[in-house]
């Protein structure tokens, strides 16, 4: 198989050239390319063991020695810069001698279990002892050949077999400078330099598992299990992580149809070659014995399953549909999309609503997360997304956090991140908890704001206070840019006393000095980014927060450059894809509101179906007319609403009520066990089509294998869609990509060629950005001039009173997935193996709580049990706890409290009580009882439930 | 013959409590550093050159010249720091030692000078581990320059703030190699960076460093006591001032001494005011002429001035001025073997060839020595030493520093200049000098 090419340093960004002579051949590079790099790209390639191109240049091994005319010695060509007129000469005997030499030492240390070895066939050392002809070595078996030396398998994924270990520091460095987490080191020195992780072993180590090390490790010594049990891989196929909104590019390296790693590939312009755990590990659930792989069907949900082939599926569900539409109206049905799923498919099943239901009923997840960033941006600056690319985190000075922990949710961003602020960036944090950013190897927050849940506008204000109160504002930009009247008002408002940082102080708790001097810090960078997350949006001010943080980027002139902007990190692979892709009730494709006859009449077009002008229902609503018994179907794209939805009791009636729900999804989830039908669906390594990122990046998810129930996602809705008499004929999700780029203005440059061709491409990608727009708003805003928002802080409803006095936020977790339908069936529950309660240690003493113990969680919704662990990283009167297992269901004690934009639910703000419990609460009781009942298949069934 | 009349470096260690500030001030201690404050820092930079003043670590750089690499303010407006090191643990080195003993406070009145030449408001004297005595001296001098006001924030009473910290090794020889001591000193493993960029451009924190040794800097207060000229004049050639040796092994009185730059190598062994001879009925056989890493010189290339410039044409160096002499009975493989182990043992491990070369050769001479050795096991020996550093010329090694270099001149210059013994060695398969390998020096370890 061929690796990923390998070019042995990093690029240089030089715009300048030189032109050099290697071996006889001309070659022209940029200023500042190692000599081995310009050999590489002359087709030339040196022998070399301690350099790659994710890495510094470290010049240890020296193999890579070179000769150059007019230079003494022989100089190691990786790290030695190619300059004009050079003549390198990289193949001479003195080199050749110098190179066998240097190979007999590795080798004479080395066990020589070549043919047994799980690298073999995939080893540099193998190869650069090939191509330098060694044939001897000369020091008998004196060697170490720390053959004895015991292997470290504590990792669920991949071991530490020392005995081949050739001591590069490729894994220390990659450790260090890919992922920043600075987990191993070297021991000793001279010939008992060993890699150690400071621990006994890798598992109780800082190590995240990320695999950077692993992928760095030109040996053995560092090999995934998956390759140690089923040999090297022989194919490679290129897709994409199908996991969180970085989107990272990968490699399924596979023998056949059979995946035997995940290789994050150096293609991928998200990632640029590093990835997390979830990516490049978790992928076991896709070949998980609890995949469905048969459609069923039920007439009861207290009935057990039956299974039933896909045309009897699709037949019964769209008869049940058409049956209720003739008793409840054309109105009682609805879909939701999947942030999970592709662009096709997303595009197909809101098509599917809003041309064969005949309504505008289609919501998406993505409303539980990061509907208020499209509705803030949208109003502000004139589109719902962000505003860079990740790689402008290089440029930028100041990086302001608010309300994400990236190191956990978003890695490989986080390494990025930690990367820049390495090189000197400042960080301001603004958190109600100590994420690890605060305080990490190497990296240091200049201001942890640590404002209590529910209080991110008042805060956002008084950053914006200090800045229009001292003088801060880049009034030329703001001139040029932005609409003056909007401008002026804001101004008087956010200069009112009551939004100054002492008078926000008895909101947010936040020490009215800290936050002047983290404004000055944002404000007078050379460049200041905003990134965020779900602690912004997961609020009843939601969208004023996202329109808060546009104003003070708009006011400092942070918009419209590299280094800048205002960034979401987007939970889920596709939630901008799912959101771009029309699934929202009042929008079609491209965020244009249905009500707009001249973009309804192109869609009727090509449909040849009416559309209706009216918007549909939000998925609250959808489960509120539900419960008031006028709305009866629901098809549910891979989605647990059942159990990532707030409120989850309410979700749970709202599903009991309606006749027939269809859910369709990889598991018998949560919410199946309320469906009449099930749609057994396909992972990211079955099917064709395209995931868009958090940069706005759409990338290609390519086929692997072929779906496990026999049909992709894509075709699943199109079998249910033409069972409903829609004439859809779709070949292949390229076809659906096409009608998207005729139906979407900022999709009109996307095709698969063109993604093959460039890899992936941002949108907007048009005739005016041909190859996509890594950066938005540059020149001018897209809605034309940037306007600022009145931003009145409202303190939510929901707040700690004598019996709920604590209050509840939520996140997640770097090993764990949302609701863990995936990573659950991996061996990442090593890490995580379930949702505990961090617990601040003054309220652990109040309530005699200690580590370890079984604490009853209750709010005005709901209770629910789970374990304590007492630490200072939440703040006194905060609790806080991730939602990745279903038998803790956080979401059962989390309120109905929702942006008032958007209805985004409040996940991040729920005032609760703790107190010591001695059993599981009852819901868990009763859902345990439920979870056997409704999950029954029928006698014969050949899958097992969980 | 050119025995030195007067000592100028060692001048005061014989007086009682000249490691005290009160004895040194009372002997005019700390005027010659407030004479060069006078002076502006390009001025100073100036004078040092003038007084050709070399590097006494090892390589005998230019310490004007080193000084001058530092960039301007407005190129780059970073801190600059000043590194002293301090770190003596070349194999049969022992002067550093005691200038921090006998006379702290010269050093301490060279970093005052250096360290306003430089702009630099901080000073690291990076001491070797095993310098227990040595660092308690010290210690005591700085802190009584800070109570004196002579340190601190008025450097001498100038508008000028230095401070002056002691850092100890934990006692790898590696870490006196000026990159792996900026690592170390760091707070991080001692491993020697790759260059360029030097210490000077790219240094401790990233910043523009000066790293020199305690005898080069404790120089800097007789230079701005009797002039530029007058230290250049002292030495020979490119050479300016006068230097410590160490002499060791089968001499009858070794020791430290201070030399002119032109005394030779056979006056050092012979002359009584130093070596005073061999014992009755030994010769000279061989003499290691800097410290164990520089190739080794024989009994014919004695009439080498001690000056850095005069061992170039013997492929050798002057060093960090460690001497060892070795008499006609001493066994060059048992010699060469022992050096050898310890190179194997001090190597940081970053390059492959120094990492597993080193204990290789080492591995291979035990062979030699203990007559289980071949003629291919010496070529095997000679090649390993070539991969890592070729000799001759010097000054050619393979690997990130020079103690791939330190480790593998050794070993070609005994291979090729005491051939003989290594070939007895071979076709006797014994040791040729039987239980007695040390010559007249017996068996020290
Ligand atoms: C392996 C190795 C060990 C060294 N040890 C010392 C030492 O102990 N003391 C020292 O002054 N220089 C030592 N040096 C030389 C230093 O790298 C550096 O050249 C010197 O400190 C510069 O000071 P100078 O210019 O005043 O001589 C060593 C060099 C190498 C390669
Ligand atoms: S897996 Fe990642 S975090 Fe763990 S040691 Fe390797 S590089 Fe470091
Ligand atoms: S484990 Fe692999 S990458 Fe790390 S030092 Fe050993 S051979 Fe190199
Ligand atoms: S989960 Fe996110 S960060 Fe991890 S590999 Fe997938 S896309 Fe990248
Ligand atoms: S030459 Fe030896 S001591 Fe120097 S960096 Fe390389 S391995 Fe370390
Ligand atoms: S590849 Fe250049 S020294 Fe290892």
């Amino acid at each position: 198989m061929n690796r990923e090419r390998d070019l042995g340093t990093k690029p240089t960004g030089s715009a300048e050239q030189v032109k050099l002579t290697v071996d006889g051949r001309e070659v022209t590079v940029p200023k500042g390319t190692s000599v081995l790099a310009a050999a590489s790209l002359a087709g030339l390639q040196i022998p070399k063991l301690c350099a790659t191109d994710s890495l510094e240049a470290f010049g240890s091994c020296r193999l890579c020695l070179v000769e150059i005319d007019g230079r003494r010695g022989t100089p190691a060509s990786c790290t030695t810069p190619a300059e004009a007129g050079m003549v390198v000469h990289t193949q001479t005997p003195r080199l050749l001698a110098l190179r066998r030499g240097v190979m007999e030492l590795y080798v004479s240390d080395h066990p020589l279990d070549c043919l047994t070895c799980s690298a073999n066939g995939d080893c540099e050392l193998q190869d650069v002892a090939g191509a330098v002809g060694l044939r001897e070595v000369r020091y008998g078996n004196d060697g170490e050949q720390h053959r004895t030396a015991p292997k470290d398998e504590s990792n669920p994924y991949f071991t530490f077999d020392s005995s081949k270990c050739i001591v590069c520091s490729r894994c220390v460095r990659a450790c260090e400078e890919v992922q920043g987490t600075f987990a191993l080191t070297i021991e000793g020195r001279g010939l008992s330099s060993k890699v150690a992780t400071g621990t006994d072993d890798f598992l109780s180590s800082e190590c995240v598992s990320c695999g950077a090390c692993v992928q760095a490790c030109p040996t053995a010594t560092l090999n995934e299990k998956s390759v140690i049990t089923l040999g090297t891989p022989t194919e490679a196929v290129e897709t994409t992580c199908a996991y969180c909104g970085v989107g990272c590019g990968f490699r399924a390296e596979t023998q056949g149809e059979r995946v035997v790693r995940m290789v994050p590939s150096k293609r991928g312009q998200a990632n640029e070659g590093h990835s997390c755990v979830k990516g490049r590990f978790a992928w076991g659930y896709a070949t998980h014995q609890d995949r469905v792989k048969k459609p069923m069907i039920r007439a009861r949900i207290t009935d057990p399953w039956r299974e039933v082939s896909w045309d009897e599926a699709f037949a019964h569900a769209a008869a049940e549909f058409r049956r209720i539409q003739a008793s409840h109206g054309v109105d009682a049905i609805g879909g939701i999309t999947s942030s999970r799923c592709t662009n096709e498919e997303v595009f197909l099943v809101q098509k599917l609503v809003r041309a064969g239901f005949h309504n505008n009923n289609v919501d998406t997840c993505a409303r539980v997360c990061h509907s208020p960033t499209g509705y803030g941006l949208k109003q502000t600056f004139g589109t719902s997304a962000g505003t860079q690319d990740f790689r402008s985190v290089a440029q930028a000075d100041v990086v302001l956090l608010i309300g994400a922990n990236p190191t956990e949710a978003h890695p490989v961003f986080a390494s990025r991140l930690k990367r820049r602020l390495r090189e000197g960036a400042k960080l301001i944090v603004a958190d109600p908890r100590r994420i690890e950013l605060v305080r990490t190897p190497h990296v240091e927050a200049s201001h942890h704001l640590a404002l209590k849940p529910g209080t991110n506008v008042a805060l956002i204000n008084a950053l914006a206070h200090v800045v229009v109160t001292e003088g801060l504002v880049k009034e030329r930009y703001v001139q040029e840019r932005c609409e003056p009247k909007d401008f002026e008002s804001w101004a008087r408002f956010i200069a009112e006393a009551k939004n100054s940082p002492e008078a926000m102080e008895a909101h947010t708790g936040v020490p009215a000095a800290d936050v002047r001097a983290a404004a000055r810090l944002y404000a007078t960078a050379k460049n200041a980014a905003i990134y965020y997350g779900l602690g912004v949006t997961e609020h009843s001010q939601g969208s004023t927060m996202v329109m808060g943080m546009a104003n003070l980027a708009m006011a400092t002139g942070n918009v419209g450059r590299d280094g800048v902007g205002v960034n979401p990190l987007r939970g889920q692979n596709n939630v901008q894809g799912s959101c771009d892709m029309g699934s929202f009730p009042h929008e079609l494709s491209g965020y244009r509101h249905v009500s707009d006859d001249a973009t309804r009449e192109l869609f009727e077009g090509l449909w040849n179906a009416p559309l209706s002008k009216e918007p549909g229902l939000r998925i609250p609503n959808m489960l509120d007319e539900a419960v008031g018994g006028r709305f009866k179907g629901l098809y549910v794209q891979g989605e647990d609403i059942a159990q990532s939805d707030p409120n989850t009791q309410h979700v749970v009636a709202g599903l009991e009520a309606m006749e027939c729900v269809i859910v369709h999804d990889l598991f018998l989830n949560e919410t199946a066990k309320y469906a009449h039908v099930f749609f057994p669906g396909s992972s990211f390594l079955e099917k064709d089509g395209t995931f868009t990122n958090a940069e706005r990046r759409i990338s290609r998810v390519r086929k692997v294998m072929a779906p496990l129930a026999g049909l992709a996602d894509w075709e699943v809705t199109q079998g249910f869609a033409r069972a409903l008499g829609l004439p859809w004929s779709y070949q292949h999700p390229s076809e659906v990509m096409e009608e998207i780029a005729v139906l979407t203005p900022t999709f009109t440059g996307v095709s698969y060629e063109r993604l093959d061709q460039l890899g992936s491409v941002q949108w907007p990608c048009n005739d005016k950005a041909p190859t996509g727009t890594p950066i938005m708003h540059v020149d001018r805003f897209v809605r034309g001039k940037g306007r600022f928002m009145l931003t009145e802080f409202i303190p939510t409803l929901e707040k700690s009173g004598p019996r709920f006095p604590l209050l509840l936020t939520t996140g997640r977790i770097l090993s764990q997935y949302n609701v863990g339908a995936q990573t659950a069936r991996t061996d990442n529950v090593t890490w995580h193996a379930e949702d505990v309660l961090e617990v601040h240690p003054f309220d652990a003493e109040n309530r005699g709580l200690k580590t370890g113990d079984l604490v009853l969680l209750q709010s005005r919704a709901g209770e629910t049990t789970l374990r304590a662990v007492v630490t200072e990283k939440v703040q006194p009167g905060v609790v806080y706890t991730t939602f990745h297992h279903a038998k803790t269901a956080a979401n059962v004690v989390t309120t109905d409290y929702s942006d008032w934009a958007t209805n985004c639910p409040e996940y991040k703000v729920t005032a609760v009580q703790v107190s010591r419990a001695s059993e599981a609460a009852a819901f868990q009781q009763e859902d345990r009882r439920r979870d056997v009942a409704l999950r029954q298949v029928a006698p014969g069934a050949v899958h097992a439930s969980k | 013959m050119s025995v030195l009349t007067e000592k100028v470096m060692m001048r005061d260690w014989a007086r009682a409590g000249q490691n005290t500030l009160s004895v040194y001030k009372q002997h005019g201690g700390y005027a010659q550093a407030k004479k060069a404050l006078e002076l502006s820092p390009p001025q100073i930079i100036d004078e040092v050159k003038k007084s050709q003043l070399r590097g006494r670590g090892g390589a005998g750089f230019p310490t004007g010249l080193k000084w001058s690499f530092v960039p301007s303010i407005d190129k780059n407006p970073k801190p600059r720091y000043l590194a002293i090191n301090a770190d003596e643990s070349e194999p049969g080195t022992a002067k550093d030692r005691f200038i921090l003993e006998n006379d702290p406070h010269l050093l301490l009145e060279g970093i005052a000078i250096a360290c306003y030449a430089l702009n630099a408001h901080t000073c690291y004297i990076y001491s070797r581990g095993e310098f227990k005595y040595p660092s308690s001296v010290l210690d005591k001098a700085i802190a009584d320059a800070y109570a004196d006001g002579i340190f601190g924030k008025k450097l001498l009473g100038k508008d000028f703030e230095l401070n002056v910290y002691q850092v100890r090794g934990a006692g790898a020889y590696i870490c006196g190699e000026e990159t792996a001591l900026l690592e170390s000193l760091e707070g991080k493993k001692g491993w020697p960076r790759l260059k360029p960029p030097f210490p000077a451009v790219v240094g401790l924190f990233g910043c523009p460093t000066v790293v020199n040794n305690v005898e080069t800097i404790a120089a800097l207060p007789r230079i701005f006591e009797k002039g530029a000229q007058w230290f250049s004049d002292l030495g020979l050639g490119k050479s300016g001032g006068t230097r410590l040796v160490t002499l060791s092994g089968t001499v009858n009185q070794p020791g430290t001494y201070e030399v002119a730059m032109n005394t030779t190598m056979k006056e050092l062994i012979f002359e009584k005011e130093y070596g005073n001879g061999l014992p009755e009925g030994r010769s000279v056989k061989a003499v290691i002429p800097g410290g164990s890493s520089a190739p080794v010189l024989t009994a014919d290339e004695l009439d080498v001035k001690l000056e850095f410039d005069a061992f170039k044409p013997l492929q050798s160096m002057a060093g960090s001025g460690g001497i060892i002499v070795m008499d006609d009975t001493t066994c060059m493989v048992r010699c060469l073997w022992r050096v050898a182990r310890f190179y194997a043992e001090e190597s940081c491990g970053q390059c492959t060839p120094c990492r597993e070369g080193q204990p290789w050769m080492t591995r291979l001479l035990r062979k030699i020595e203990e007559g289980r050795g071949t003629e291919e096991d010496l070529e095997t020996l000679t090649n390993v030493a070539q991969a890592i550093a070729p000799w001759p010329p010097i000054g050619l090694g393979n690997t990130i520093c020079a103690l791939g270099d330190a480790g593998a001149l050794p070993v070609q210059s005994f291979v090729q200049k005491f051939k003989k013994d290594f070939l007895d060695h071979i076709s006797l398969k014994r040791c040729p000098y039987g239980d007695k390998p040390w010559g007249a020096l017996g068996e020290f370890r």
